[in-house]
C-alpha cells in the first residue's frame, strides 16, 4: 500500500514526467517557457489545477453517469481553472500579464484531462491527490528547466537575474518560437539517453 | 419507454447540477476577489503613472479625464499631476495594435512645455527578452526631453533620430505609434484649453 | 486594420501553430502523412469557425450584458465540446463519407487548444462578428497549411537516415524549429 502511493507519487516526476516522456501539454509548454519564472508560474498554476480537478473528480466518480463523463470532468476543470484566473489576476497581476492567453488554456491542457480518465476515475481521492502531486511537480519542474535553459542562452539571464554583460549578444534565437522546439528537442535527447531508450 | 427515459434523464441532471454549482462557486469567488482585482488593477497604474510623472501631491488617478486625438478618433486617459496645486506633467494612457504582439499599451508622461518625460508598457504581448526591452532604460533614455513638436520621432531605419532595440523594430517602432497618439492628444487638448491652465 | 491584413497576419505572420503555439498536440500527432493532416485540417476549419461564431453570439448576448463574465472559460468548453458533438452526430447521419475522412479527427478536436485559444482571442481582441469569423478562418488555414507542410516534411524524414540520437521526438521537434524559422520570415509583412 505504502509503495503502492509511493510510486503513484513520484511515478509524474521522473518515470512518466508529462513533458519529456508523455509529451503532453505542449502548448503552454512551449508557449510560455520563455524565461524560468513564467514557466515557474505556468507550471504550479497547472499543478494547483491538477491537484483540485483530481481531488474533485475521484470524489464524485460514482454520482456520474458514463455518458457525461467527459463534459463533466470538463466543466469541474474548467471552474478550477477560473478560480486560479481569478487569484492570479487578483494578487499576482504582473505573472498574470505574462501568461495570458495560456490560463484559460490550462483546461485544454492533455495532462489535466488524461489524469482525470486514466487515474482519478478509478482511484481513491488520497491516491489521485498523489497522482497530482507527482504529475504537477514533475509538469512544472519540467517547465522550469526548459524556461531556464531558454533564458540562459537566449537572453543571458536566470530568473530575471542577468550574468552578461549589456553589450553582449546571447542567441535570441532561444527566446523566439523556433528556438521553443530547439531547446526542448535537446533536453527530450538527454532523457532518452538518461532512459536507454533506443 | 420509462427506462430509457431514466437513462436519458440521470445524466442530464447531473450535468445541470455540477454546472450550476460551478456557476455559483465561481460566482462566490468573483465577487469575493472583484475588489482585489481592481485594487491590483489600479495600483499597477498608479505605479505607473508615478514612474512617468514628476512629483505630486495629488491624487491623479481620481483627476482622470478623457481627451481625444485632433481627428476625434481616438479617446484617451490623462491624469494630471499636479505639486502645490500648480500642474506640473501629465500622464497619458496610450495604445497602439501595431505592436509585434497585437495591442500595446503604455502609460506616456508628458512635461508641461510639450516634451517627453518618460514612457511605462503597461500591457503588450512583445517577445520577452527582445521586444520586452522597449521598457528598458537603454532605450527610454532616448525619449526622456524629446520634443516631438520639432525633433523627428521615428526610428532610424526610417529617418528618425530614434535607436530601435536591436531586432526588434517592430516593437519599437509600435511604442512610437503609441507615443505619438498620447502627443496628439496632449497638444490636442493644451491648444483647445489654453484658458484652462 | 482591414479584412484582408487580418487574414494575413493570421495565416502568415502570427500563425496559429508556429507562433503563437496554440494546436501542438495534433501538430505533432497527426502529421505522419499529408492525407490525414489535410483531414485534420479540414476538420478544425470546420469546427473552430462554427465554435467561434457560436460561443460569439453566446458572449454577446448573455454573457456580458449580465455580468457573467467569469464563466466565459467554462461556457466556452461546454459549448464546444457539445458542438464537436453534435456535428459528429450529424456528418454520420447525413454523410458516411463525409464522417469516414473526418470522424477520427473529431473528438480529439475537444482538447485541441486552439478552438478554445481562437474563441477566447476573438472576444479579447475586440473584432465584430464578421472580423472575428474572417479571424478564425484565416487562423484554421494557417494551422492546416502548417500541419500540411509538416506532414510533407515528415514523409520525407522516413526515408531519410537519422542519426541515433535524433530518432523519434528530437528529429520532429528539430523540423518544427527550422519550419518555425521559415515562418518567422513574414513578421516584416505586419505593415
Amino acid at each position: 500500500m505504502i509503495n503502492a502511493s509511493i510510486s503513484n507519487l513520484t511515478r509524474g516526476i521522473f518515470k512518466e514526467n508529462p513533458t519529456f516522456v508523455m509529451l503532453l501539454g505542449m502548448c503552454p509548454t512551449l508557449g510560455v517557457s520563455t524565461s524560468a519564472l513564467n514557466g515557474l508560474g505556468m507550471g504550479l498554476a497547472t499543478a494547483f489545477v491538477l491537484i483540485m480537478s483530481n481531488i474533485g473528480i475521484s470524489a464524485v466518480k460514482r454520482l456520474i453517469p458514463d455518458i457525461v463523463r467527459i463534459p463533466s470532468f470538463i466543466v469541474i476543470i474548467a471552474s478550477f481553472v477560473t478560480v486560479i484566473e481569478m487569484l492570479m489576476q487578483a494578487y499576482m497581476p504582473s505573472l498574470y500579464q505574462a501568461l495570458g492567453i495560456y490560463i484559460p488554456l490550462i483546461v485544454v491542457n492533455c495532462i489535466i484531462l488524461g489524469r482525470a480518465e486514466a487515474f482519478a476515475s478509478k482511484n481513491s481521492v488520497w491516491q489521485s491527490f498523489l497522482d497530482a502531486v507527482g504529475m504537477g511537480v514533475g509538469f512544472t519542474f519540467a517547465l522550469t528547466t526548459l524556461g531556464a535553459i531558454r533564458e540562459i542562452l537566449g537572453n543571458g539571464s536566470i530568473f530575471g537575474w542577468s550574468f552578461v554583460g549589456e553589450e553582449a549578444h546571447p542567441m535570441l534565437l532561444f527566446i523566439m518560437p523556433p528556438g521553443a522546439f530547439l531547446a526542448l528537442a535537446g533536453i527530450i535527447i538527454v532523457v532518452n539517453k538518461i532512459r536507454g531508450v533506443k | 419507454m420509462s427506462k430509457k427515459k431514466q437513462t436519458i434523464l440521470s445524466p442530464v441532471i447531473t450535468l445541470v447540477t455540477i454546472s450550476c454549482l460551478s456557476a455559483y462557486i465561481l460566482g462566490y469567488v468573483h465577487e469575493k476577489t472583484l475588489e482585489p482585482i481592481k485594487a491590483a488593477k489600479d495600483n499597477q497604474e498608479l505605479q505607473a503613472i508615478a514612474e512617468v510623472v514628476n512629483e505630486f501631491d495629488n491624487n491623479p488617478f481620481s483627476e482622470q479625464m478623457k481627451i481625444t486625438t485632433k481627428n476625434k478618433k481616438h479617446k484617451l486617459t490623462m491624469y494630471p499631476a499636479r505639486k502645490d496645486g500648480k500642474l506640473n506633467s501629465v500622464a497619458i494612457k496610450s495604445y497602439t495594435n501595431t505592436g509585434f504582439g497585437g495591442r500595446l499599451e503604455i502609460m506616456a508622461g508628458f512635461n508641461v512645455d510639450g516634451s517627453i518625460k518618460s514612457f511605462k508598457v503597461i500591457s503588450g504581448h512583445e517577445t520577452p527578452g527582445l521586444g520586452s526591452k522597449v521598457d528598458e532604460p537603454k532605450f527610454k533614455e532616448q525619449f526622456s526631453g524629446f520634443y516631438p513638436a520639432h525633433q523627428i520621432m521615428k526610428v532610424k531605419q526610417d529617418g528618425g533620430e530614434i535607436d530601435a532595440v536591436t531586432a526588434a523594430t517592430i516593437s519599437s517602432r509600435a511604442v512610437i505609434k503609441a507615443l505619438e497618439r498620447a502627443y496628439d492628444a496632449f497638444s490636442n487638448f493644451t491648444t483647445g484649453n489654453d484658458a484652462d491652465d | 486594420m482591414s479584412y484582408l491584413m487580418i487574414f494575413i497576419t493570421a495565416i502568415f505572420v502570427n500563425n496559429i501553430i508556429l507562433s503563437q503555439f496554440l494546436g501542438i498536440c495534433p501538430f505533432l500527432g497527426v502529421s505522419k502523412r499529408i492525407s490525414t493532416a489535410l483531414g485534420m485540417g479540414f476538420a478544425v476549419m470546420f469546427v473552430m469557425t462554427l465554435a467561434t461564431t457560436v460561443t460569439y453570439l453566446i458572449y454577446y448576448t448573455f454573457l456580458q450584458p449580465y455580468d457573467l463574465k467569469f464563466m466565459t472559460t467554462v461556457t466556452f468548453i461546454l459549448v464546444i465540446a457539445s458542438l464537436v458533438q453534435m456535428v459528429e452526430l450529424v456528418i454520420k447521419k447525413t454523410s458516411p463519407a463525409l464522417y469516414q475522412s473526418l470522424g477520427i479527427f473529431l473528438p480529439l478536436i475537444t482538447t485541441n487548444c486552439a478552438v478554445l485559444g481562437i474563441a477566447l482571442l476573438t472576444i479579447q481582441k475586440n473584432y465584430t462578428l464578421i472580423a472575428g469569423i474572417c479571424y478564425t478562418l484565416a487562423s484554421a488555414i494557417g494551422f492546416t497549411l502548417a500541419i500540411v507542410i509538416f506532414a510533407g516534411i515528415r514523409e520525407r524524414l522516413d526515408r531519410t537516415d537519422i542519426p541515433q540520437a535524433l530518432k523519434g521526438t528530437p528529429i520532429v521537434l528539430i523540423s518544427a524549429a527550422l519550419l518555425s524559422m521559415a515562418f518567422m520570415g513574414f513578421a516584416g509583412i505586419s505593415y
